[in-house]
This record gives C-alpha cells, sequence and structure tokens, in this order.
C-alpha cells in the first residue's frame, strides 16, 4: 500500500538575490512499512528532502502526501499535531536534552499528549525495554555513551508509536560496532510495521534497507 | 515489565509543559536569579513607597485628630464675618441668635457619634474690664483639652470665680495671676494666663460656661459649639451632614483648610514616588525581557526539537509563561517582604515618632503579587511570540 508520495518536490533557498535549488523535481513512492535510505553526496539535498518529508520545511512547489494527507495544505498547529501522531525524528547529533533525565526526554513527545501519568511512565517504559535501556532511565544525557544517546534519541522517536520514523544519519557519530546494534534495532522496529526512511553516507547502513533513493545534485537519480 | 514500571514511577513524574519550565528553571539558574532580581528590586520599591505613604498618611490623620476642632456649629445667620483662630469659619451674631444647649446633647445620637472626641459649647458676650472693652467666652475646659491642644497655660484653669486670661489681653488690662477683676458687678480672681497663641483666644477673657452664661443672662444658651472628630476613618462632611439634620436650625460646618493642605502635599508626595516606583518597575521589566530575549537564544535547538517532535505554537509559548509566572510569583511574594522591611527601616529616618508603624496589608501583598505577574508576563510576551516564531527546520539546521 503506498504511503508517502512526493510529487514534483522543488526547494529553492534565497541566497542574497540569487535562488538556490537545493531539490528540484523529485518524485517517489514509499510504501507502508518499507525501509528506505536516502543516498548522497554532501549538500546533495538529502537533509532537505527529509525535513520536508518531516513536515517541517515547505516545498517551494509540488506536494508530499502522507496517508492521503497533502501535509502542506495543513495550517502550522496541524503540521505540528501530524509531527506528533504520525511521525517519530531520529537527528543526526542526537539532540537529546540535557537537563532531562533519559526517561525525561523519551516522554518528551508525550508533554502535550492528553494522557495520564501513569499511562506516559508506561509509554516511556516500553520505549526504553525496545532499545534495550530500562536500567539508565533515571541518568542524564552527559552521563551516557554515544550508542545509549542514540538508542534513547530512538526511544523518544518512538515513544508514541508512530507510522513513520525519519533519522538523518542515525549513527554517523557511532563506532561500527554500535552502528550494526543500531540498524538491527531499526531493521526490528521496521519489522513491526514502521515506515523508516533514513539519511545515511553509509554504505554498511544502506545495506540494512529494502531500498536507496540516491540523490545527486538536488535531484532523484535512483529511486531502487 | 509491572515491576520495572513501579521503580519508574518512583523517580519519574510525567512530562509536562509544567515539568519542561520547572527543570529548565532549575538548569539556569543564574538567569533565573537575574530577572527575580530585577522583578524583586521594583515591587519592593513598589511596596517600601505605599508603605511609607500610607504610614504617613496614617501619621497626619493621628496629629489631625490632636490638631483640635474640625467641625462648627454655629447659629442661622448671614450677619457679621467672624475670624477664629486664623481660619475663616463663616458668620456669627454675638446678640441675635443663640442655640440652645441641650440642643447640643442630639450630637451624641447621630450614626457616627463614636467618631465624636469632644464637643466644646461657647457662649460669647461683650464685657467691661478696667475700662477696657473684651470679649468674653463661656468655654467647657475640660473639652478645651481636646479642642484646643495647642493652649498653654500659665498658672491654673479657672474654678468657679476664676477667669483664664489671653496673653494680649493680661498685658492690655495690666493684669496677672492671682489678680483681682471685676466683671458685671462680680469679682474674679485670674487664675491663668494663656500663653501667645497667635490668634484671636491672646484677645479674650475665658470662664467657665455656666458662669458667663449667667453674667451675660444667656443661661441654657450657646453662641456657637466645636466639634473635634476623629479623622482616620470618619467623613467629615458625612458629619457634617448628620449634625445639620438633628440641629436645623444651626449652621454646621467643616474646617477643611488644614487638612486639605496637609493632604496635598501628601498627594504631591504620593505622585512623585508613584512616579519613581514606577520607574523603577519598569527598568525591572526590560531586565525580563532582556534575560528572556536572550534566554530564548541559547535555547534554540532546544526549541527546534520542541517544535519537531510536535509541539505547537502555544506550547512554547505556555512554557515560557510559566517560566515567566513561577519567578514573578516568587518576585511578587520576596519583593513585598523586601518593601516592607525597607519601609520598616526607612520609617526611622522619616518619623521621630516611634508610634508610627508599618503593618503587614494583605491587600497590599496580594497586590504586589499580581502586579509582579503582569510585569513578568507582560514583559515575556515578545520573548514567548519570539520562541513561538522559531522555525524548527532553521532552529535544528543552525546547529
Amino acid at each position: 500500500m503506498t504511503y508517502i508520495v512526493a510529487e514534483n518536490l522543488v526547494k529553492q533557498y534565497q541566497n542574497g538575490h540569487a535562488p538556490v535549488t537545493a531539490i528540484s523535481d523529485i518524485n517517489f513512492e514509499i510504501e507502508a512499512g518499507e525501509l528506505v535510505a536516502i543516498m548522497g553526496e554532501s549538500g546533495a539535498g538529502k537533509s532537505t528532502l527529509l525535513s520536508i518529508m518531516g513536515a517541517m520545511n515547505a516545498p517551494t512547489s509540488g506536494s508530499l502526501r502522507v496517508d492521503d494527507i497533502d501535509i502542506y495544505s495543513l495550517k502550522q498547529d496541524q503540521r505540528a499535531d501530524f509531527r506528533r501522531e504520525f511521525l517519530g525524528f531520529v537527528f543526526q547529533s542526537f539532540h537529546l536534552i540535557p537537563y532531562l533525565t533519559v526517561a525525561e526526554n523519551v516522554m518528551l513527545p508525550l508533554a502535550t499528549v492528553k494522557k495520564s501519568g501513569r499511562e506516559k511512565q508506561a509509554m516511556a517504559e516500553k520505549a526504553l525495554a525496545s532499545v534495550g535501556l530500562q536500567g539508565k532511565s533515571h541518568r542524564l544525557p552527559n552521563q551516557i555513551s554515544g550508542g545509549e544517546k542514540e538508542r534513547v534519541a530512538i526511544a523518544r522517536a518512538i515513544v508514541n508509536q508512530p507510522r513513520v520514523l525519519l533519522a538523518d544519519e542515525p549513527t554517523g557519530n557511532l563506532d561500527s560496532k554500535t552502528t550494526r546494534d543500531i540498524m538491527e534495532l531499526l531493521q526490528r522496529l521496521n519489522s513491526e510495521d514502521m515506515t523508516i526512511i533514513m539519511v545515511t553516507h553509509s554504505h554498511e547502513c544502506a545495506g540494512y534497507t529494502q531500498r536507496i533513493l540516491q540523490v545527486y545534485d538536488g535531484r532523484l537519480v535512483d529511486s531502487g | 515489565m509491572e515491576n520495572n514500571i513501579s521503580i519508574f514511577q518512583e523517580r519519574f513524574n510525567a512530562m509536562t509543559l509544567k515539568e519542561i519550565a520547572l527543570k529548565n528553571l532549575v538548569r539556569r539558574k543564574s538567569k533565573a536569579a537575574f530577572i527575580l532580581a530585577g522583578l524583586v528590586i521594583g515591587v519592593m520599591t513598589m511596596v517600601a513607597v505605599i508603605s511609607l505613604v500610607e504610614a504617613m498618611t496614617s501619621d497626619i490623620n493621628k496629629k489631625l485628630e490632636k490638631y483640635g476642632a474640625n467641625i462648627l456649629v454655629v447659629p442661622k445667620t448671614e450677619n457679621l464675618p467672624l475670624t477664629y483662630g486664623g481660619i475663616s469659619l463663616g458668620g456669627v451674631s454675638f446678640e441675635m441668635e443663640e442655640i440652645r444647649q441641650a440642643d447640643l446633647t442630639r450630637v451624641g445620637s447621630i450614626k457616627n457619634a463614636s467618631n465624636v472626641a469632644a464637643l466644646g459649647p461657647i457662649v460669647l458676650g461683650v464685657i467691661q474690664v478696667n475700662r477696657h472693652k473684651a470679649l468674653l467666652a463661656g468655654v467647657d475646659f475640660k473639652a478645651s483639652r481636646i479642642l484646643k491642644p495647642w493652649w498653654q497655660v500659665k498658672g491654673t484653669l479657672p474654678g468657679e470665680d476664676g477667669v483664664l486670661l489671653g496673653g494680649q489681653a493680661a498685658q492690655v488690662m495690666k493684669l496677672n495671676i492671682g489678680d483681682s477683676l471685676e466683671i458685671k458687678d462680680h469679682k474674679f480672681i485670674v487664675s491663668g494666663i494663656l500663653q501667645s497663641t497667635g490668634s484671636q483666644d491672646d484677645q479674650m477673657v475665658f470662664t467657665r460656661l455656666s458662669t458667663a452664661q449667667s453674667l451675660l443672662g444667656k443661661q441654657g444658651r450657646v453662641s456657637m459649639a466645636e466639634v473635634a472628630a476623629l479623622c482616620t476613618d470618619c467623613p467629615i462632611n458625612e458629619m457634617v451632614r448628620q449634625i445639620s439634620e438633628i440641629l436645623p436650625g444651626a449652621k454646621v460646618m467643616a474646617i477643611q483648610q488644614v487638612v486639605k493642605g496637609r493632604m496635598e502635599t501628601l498627594a504631591h508626595f504620593k505622585k512623585f514616588s508613584y512616579g519613581v516606583s514606577g520607574i523603577v518597575l519598569l527598568i525591572g521589566s526590560l531586565v525580563v525581557l532582556v534575560t528572556m530575549m536572550g534566554s530564548i537564544r541559547e535555547r534554540t535547538d532546544e526549541i527546534g526539537i520542541f517544535r519537531a517532535i510536535g509541539f505547537r505554537k502555544s506550547h512554547v509559548m505556555r512554557i515560557v509563561f510559566i517560566e515567566a509566572g513561577v519567578v514573578s510569583g516568587l518576585a511578587g511574594l520576596l519583593g513585598y517582604l523586601g518593601g516592607i522591611g525597607a519601609a520598616k527601616i526607612a520609617i526611622r529616618f522619616f518619623f521621630e515618632s516611634q508610634t508610627v508603624s508599618v503593618p503587614l496589608d494583605f491587600k497590599l501583598a496580594g497586590s504586589a503579587f499580581v502586579l509582579a505577574l503582569i510585569v513578568g508576563l507582560v514583559s515575556s510576551v515578545y520573548p514567548a511570540l519570539m520562541a513561538a516564531r522559531l522555525d524548527p527546520n532553521e532552529a535544528l539546521r543552525a546547529l
């Protein structure tokens, strides 16, 4: 079942008076439950594409539909609600909040959700258990390793059980052993019907995915 | 799993916007302390000034109570303007109209009777002493202690056959304490002489009310009456109305010049002080504004993450407002306590009297709290909008 449809996506930035095209005329479809890698050189437009898919960066033209919802026809608050309910984000440098504990970081997406404290705690505990971090709930981000931070970031991204997980270079700062662990974790989550789209430079990581979208100079040159 | 969850609950509260705001305040203690200090100083100044002004007003009111008569009761007449005690009192005609002394007892039955500190009937008449014409006043010397606290008597207050002479009268008549004088064939002894008051009292001869009434042939009648009303919580004009109602044949007037003069001075001081404390409060609000804006800039990444994971603009604004509200509320309480403390210290320099005090005022405490909240929250509107408008994509890309 086609879940994400991108049609003629164009994104231009203004650099002084000259417009700079970040991505140009990109079309693709992603099925529900797919694990897809977006690859390309630095500056190719991978992260721009991911941020458009993340409902955070309106394209200059074209449309993006997720679950038949035209994302950029939504108002800003509706887009925020969409991000909260449909998407999970794993950022390039973890982006954990330093003054919140591991558990509190994981519960962050639930802060605006109308659920009881007990329910929120149960959801966070479940997410932490699924990334193998039950025992470190009370630690602060600076008290855990890089691999553990990545796991916390993934736990935070999946705590509200989103349908799509977007990951920007999730293993960029990790050693090869931890990279393998994280990729196996993403594979496991994907096997539980979560659609995962990941930006990566690493062919090793791309090897764990089912399809690769190859971006070159802002254009999609291969959609697998 | 159940066991794990229970351990989890022991250690963590469910994450809410309030939790995020409070934890951020704890993390950025120095910034929170700076905002707190800015607001505390503003509120403290305001509370100290208001407390001082209130204490001064209360002190002036107490002094006015001691100042003497502030209501005059005279017969209704349109003749002979008369100046008394340096204050224009309107008109009274000695020979034509009088008030029945018995009628004055009705003053004790007015609604604000408890505010009447003293009632002093006076009978006036012209007499001749040693070829000098003088004004004889029959007064109630007991009431005079309250009505004329500025009187300083050399000698003693007169008994049945005694008189008290105004300083100038004694000089003109060449009489001293212990000398005798004759008024309408009655012999009197000078029991005391008034030290100069600067008023018409200096030229008068005083004796007991009953004695004067008998001498002047005005038994049971008085020429006028003075009333001392407590000023702190009594409406003078309302008391004038009440006395006028029970004494329809008399004209009742409030002596307001002195009160108004003092109150006007106090009003000017109030305006100046409120202006100064308003400026201090404004500076406090600017401190909040600038510090909050700095804090928002520092937290660009954090706000970007909030927005990326689905916080609405209003959620981000709420976090900023909760932070501002908590600090402002605390500033309101500390500012009130600090202001009261400062007023207590300052009062030692402003007042000689040890009786002036700065009481705890819950209304003022509530107002300080609300004022601090308003200033803190209003000053946070722009930083909150700035935070809410952060583009999550831009915020995260900037890292």
